[in-house]
């Protein structure tokens, strides 16, 4: 299987998605620059976080428009494996591959922490390892990470079954407290109705190694090469 | 072109005289130009003679440290020190002060901060792979107090993370000392391959000086002639002297930076900071025995009515000076274009150790660059010992009444927010981008690990600075002691050390009393513990019309773990494990419980006071090298120091991070007060597997450590402490743990 990862200006966390792929899921993987337009030959393509573009005017909003996202849409309306972690996720709201926006959170503050993520979804390509209700430690760094879309989008979503995971308490409770940055109904992560294209505001790639205090992120990663094998 | 400056005339005292020069100064300056200088070059000279470019004050000094003396008296100071850690690599650090800027405009003033840190380990050739820092404030009862706190915090945040280096480790320290004067002292770590380190000279006469990065505007001018004097009330005003920093422009700098010189076609380059081009230029050609010819009015500017003066003197962020191999300019510029960043040639290295400046044809500053970067003046100031001194030394601690609620007091100081956790400051930083971070924030120390190898990195930042100002000399020590203690808790060796030196007025005998006093304190003990001095920062000045900061020599050190399985972590690990303190304290000492300079002391009586608390080298020695056997062969679950709030605090912090209760019973003949909250130094707090006690104690015997065992970790939610079998302490995990976490969060309303 072959991975692409896209480098926009400003992008930081390129090179823990490559690391991710190369070391730890061992599968094919590749830098793509944004100024490229050729994305062909990818099984996915990874939009990892960062600052694109520095984020000036707002979060995903100028990297929507970058050379390589043409294509990108192109690839993802044809079926294409994509996903959006962080500031990818943005990107791909920006970009209406995705429903919804993602504002600043509801305290205005960055967040870097490890989180409680409970699994909605346990069919979809990103989640097929996991099992509903498994409650995961993955961690979050944004500033703006606080899921909005209007009331019938959340519903379509809610039954499409297309949430992946939900920010919780240690015990899977899916409580107010436990919703680190004002997301609607706690929504950490979702697919499009199609379940090709993923965005989520954790960090799976973070959560990949013992050294790294988690392994819980691999499975995203890992259930999409065991799902195109 | 004109080569030569002709018929310039007098610049007038009421000019140079608020640049920062003095009329010595000045007439230095005419004597070396054998004529009087321009308006720019006087401006260059103003900038590169403060204290914060020349060192003219601490110059003589900083020659305690055996590496900067080498440095000084050999082949000069580099950018930022490297520590060879084996298999090709080197780790360089170093530490900045952005003190006064973070005063007067506190995101910009410590965004900046990060920023120019950063820059100093890039132009090494070094990949940034974590940021520092170590910062005070005053009490947050004082709104100025929180608005500078949270934004500082918010200004490390906002550039820390856009720029993708995690910020993995420091120190908050909040005193009435700091108040107006808040210290933001920025630590930056990068790695290289030992045969890929840049340098910084100007080499090749005829090769090319190019311009990289941002464009250069107003911004700054004179920023590092305000670091060197004092804040008064119309400091506010110097608001325009502070810089702007873009950090999307500097992760573009970095990744173009780090890939240019990969074409092996940059001979020489320097960034940015204090003093912009005037320090670039003159510090490149002063270390490379060259000179250079430079048009700036090919920099590229924000505006176009630019005087060169503002050009010189712009401290504009995001830049660097490259010299290029001739011919190789297109190679090295489309590196810099594919990042969207400008590269201008501006001109040429030149044979005769003369910067020359031209304004298109006109020559503005001709000037040798080593009368700028080198030739200093150099000042022997007067120290006097401050009268406080023997005051606060000689007062009579055991007068102070004994308190009659032991756990009163240990919830007071749970929620002190000096001690309290700084969760709410490491939470907006992202502390694990890069995905090297394995010990988080929250432990003794941060650690990263190195990729392909097995090593594992830890690093901190440490100075208990009530410690210094009561004994600088011990108190100095100390700040090393305990930053090396924090290294060997995690298991990893200490390595080196990067400091940054914040002091008052050093025209004051008293304020340079306290910064000799501490900076021999501080050389002798990082060669007791075999970590040189490799970088550092001098910041003077740190006084407002209220007083002076208490002296604050940060210590910034690293230390090398080579199998990074076997790192440790200060929390309890599980129950029923067992608990000791291990102590390298001699009970012969008649001060090895005193409270002197204690948090105790300052929480309960409001009072700063005492000698320091008991501290001497051998032992601290002895106490790290057990504390390394025993984490090498995997004996102990975790190992935590003992600092301010002493054995009580270093119990509840281990139970609150592992989420778990203890009890811990320790007998004495000792005051209560003394045993619980005494910060004598060389003690470790451990726990562990009963199965391996004989083989800890053998250990401990071997290095002639204490053993004190009388506690384990229990699963009931409750941190006890008894002295005698006595019950004295008796708290609610869930209670201290909401203290510990939220007063500061609290506090500021988040």
């Amino acid at each position: 299987m072959k991975f692409g990862v896209v480098i926009f200006p400003g992008s930081n966390c390129d090179q823990d998605s490559f690391f991710c792929i190369k070391d730890v899921i061992k599968e094919q993987v590749d830098y793509i620059w944004h100024q490229d337009t050729d994305v062909k030959g990818y099984d996915c393509i990874i939009l990892p976080g960062g600052f694109s573009y520095g984020d000036y005017l707002r979060t995903g909003a100028v990297a929507r428009f970058s050379p390589v996202m043409q294509s990108i849409i192109d690839y993802a309306k044809d079926g294409g494996h994509l996903i959006g972690i962080c500031n990818g996720f943005q990107i791909l709201c920006e970009a209406h591959l995705l429903p919804g926006v993602l504002t600043a959170n509801d305290k205005l503050k960055f967040i870097c922490k490890y989180v409680n993520l409970k699994v909605e979804n346990d069919t979809s390509d990103w989640t097929n390892l996991y099992k509903k209700g498994d409650v995961l430690n993955i961690p979050v760094a944004h500033h703006s990470g606080n899921f909005f879309a209007e009331t019938d989008v959340i519903k379509e979503l809610e039954d499409n079954n297309q949430i992946l995971f939900k920010y919780c308490d240690a015990f899977g409770n899916v409580t107010e407290e436990a919703n680190i940055n004002g997301s609607v109904n706690n929504i950490a992560g979702i697919i499009n109705k199609a379940g090709n294209v993923a965005g989520m505001m954790p960090h799976p790639e973070r959560a990949v190694e013992d050294l790294l205090c988690s392994t819980d992120g691999i499975n995203v990663f890992k259930s999409l090469v065991e799902r195109m094998n | 072109m004109e080569k030569e400056i002709k018929n310039t005339t007098p610049i007038a005292p009421d000019v140079y005289q608020p640049m920062g020069l003095n009329d010595e100064e000045y007439s230095k300056i005419v004597e070396m130009l054998g004529r009087h200088p321009t308006y720019t070059e006087v401006g260059m000279f103003a900038v590169m003679w403060s204290e914060h470019c020349g060192y003219k004050y601490s110059r003589p000094i900083l020659k305690y440290f055996k590496k900067y003396k080498e440095a000084i008296e050999g082949e000069g100071l580099e950018n930022a020190g490297i520590i060879d850690i084996g298999d090709g690599l080197g780790i360089c650090m170093k530490m900045e002060s952005h003190n006064h800027p973070s005063a007067v405009e506190p995101f910009q003033g410590a965004a900046t901060g990060v920023g120019g840190i950063l820059r100093d380990i890039f132009t090494m050739g070094a990949r940034p792979i974590a940021n520092l820092n170590s910062l005070r404030f005053g009490n947050l009862d004082d709104a100025h107090n929180r608005y500078l706190f949270e934004h500082v915090v918010e200004g490390i945040s906002h550039y820390g993370n856009c720029v993708g280096v995690p910020t993995i480790a420091g120190e908050v320290y909040f005193d009435d000392s700091y108040s107006g004067n808040p210290l933001l002292n920025a630590m930056a770590i990068g790695i290289l391959k030992t045969d890929e380190v840049a340098t910084a000279g100007a080499n090749g006469v005829g090769n090319p000086v190019m311009i990289v990065g941002s464009a250069t505007g107003k911004d700054g001018i004179h920023g590092a002639t305000f670091a060197s004097v004092e804040l008064g009330p119309d400091s506010e005003s110097k608001r325009p002297n502070v810089q702007m920093g873009d950090p999307f422009q500097e992760k573009l700098l970095i990744e173009a930076t780090l890939e240019a010189l990969k074409t092996g076609y940059i001979t020489g380059i320097q960034d940015m900071g204090a003093a912009g081009i005037t320090c670039s230029t003159t510090e490149m050609s002063a270390k490379g025995n060259t000179g250079m010819s430079v048009n700036i009015r090919k920099t590229p500017l924000r505006e176009a009515d630019l005087t060169p003066y503002e050009i010189m003197l712009s401290e504009s962020q995001e830049r660097m000076l490259a010299v290029v191999e001739k011919g190789h300019e297109d190679e090295v510029a489309a590196v810099f274009k594919k990042w969207g960043l400008q590269a201008v040639v501006i001109g040429e290295v030149t044979a005769d150790e003369i910067v020359r400046i031209y304004d298109n044809d006109e020559l503005v500053a001709c000037v040798k660059g080593k009368d700028l970067a080198d030739n200093a003046p150099t000042y022997y100031l007067d120290t006097k010992e401050p009268d406080y001194i023997s005051k606060v030394q000689n007062y009579d601690l055991s007068k102070l009444p004994e308190p009659n609620d032991y756990n009163k007091v240990f919830l007071k100081l749970i929620g002190d927010i000096s001690i309290a956790s700084k969760e709410w400051v490491y939470d907006q930083y992202d502390h694990m981008v890069q995905t090297n971070t394995t010990i988080l924030p929250g432990s003794d120390c941060a650690m990263l690990r190195v990729r392909e190898t097995t090593k594992g990195i830890a690093v901190t930042t440490d100075c208990n600075s009530r410690y210094v100002y009561l004994n600088p000399y011990k108190g100095a020590k100390i700040a090393v002691a305990e930053a090396a203690r924090n290294i060997s808790c995690s298991g990893a060796t200490p390595m080196g050390v990067t400091d940054c030196l914040n002091f008052g007025n050093p025209e004051k005998p008293e304020a340079f009393w306290q910064f000799e006093q501490a900076v021999k304190g501080l050389a002798e003990e990082c060669e007791a513990f075999n970590s040189p001095v490799v970088s550092g920062n001098v910041s003077f000045y740190n006084e407002t019309p209220e007083g002076t900061i208490y002296p604050t020599p940060t210590i910034g050190m690293m230390g090398l773990l080579d199998d990074v399985d076997k790192r440790m972590t200060s929390e309890f690990k599980a129950k029923g494990d067992k608990i000791a303190l291990i102590s390298g304290v001699s009970k012969d000492a008649n001060d090895y419980d005193a409270l002197d300079g204690s948090e105790y002391i300052k929480a309960e009586f409001d009072l700063a006071v005492g000698n320091t608390p008991h501290y001497d080298t051998k032992e601290e020695l002895n106490v790290q090298a057990c504390i390394r056997e025993l984490i090498d062969k995997r004996l102990i679950k975790s190992a935590h120091d003992l600092s301010e709030g002493g054995l009580a605090i270093a119990l509840a912090e281990c139970c609150i991070n592992g989420k778990l209760g203890a009890t811990f019973n320790i007998d004495t003949e000792r005051p209560v007060s003394n045993t619980l909250f005494n910060e004598a130094q060389s003690r470790i707090l451990i726990s562990y597997d009963d199965r391996n006690v004989g083989e800890i104690k053998n250990i401990c015997n071997k290095y002639s450590i204490d053993f004190i065992s009388d506690g384990q970790v229990s699963s009931d939610e409750k941190v006890s402490i008894s002295v005698n079998n006595k019950a004295v302490i008796d708290a609610d995990l869930n209670e201290i743990t909401d203290l510990y976490k939220n007063t500061i969060g609290k506090i500021m309303k988040y």
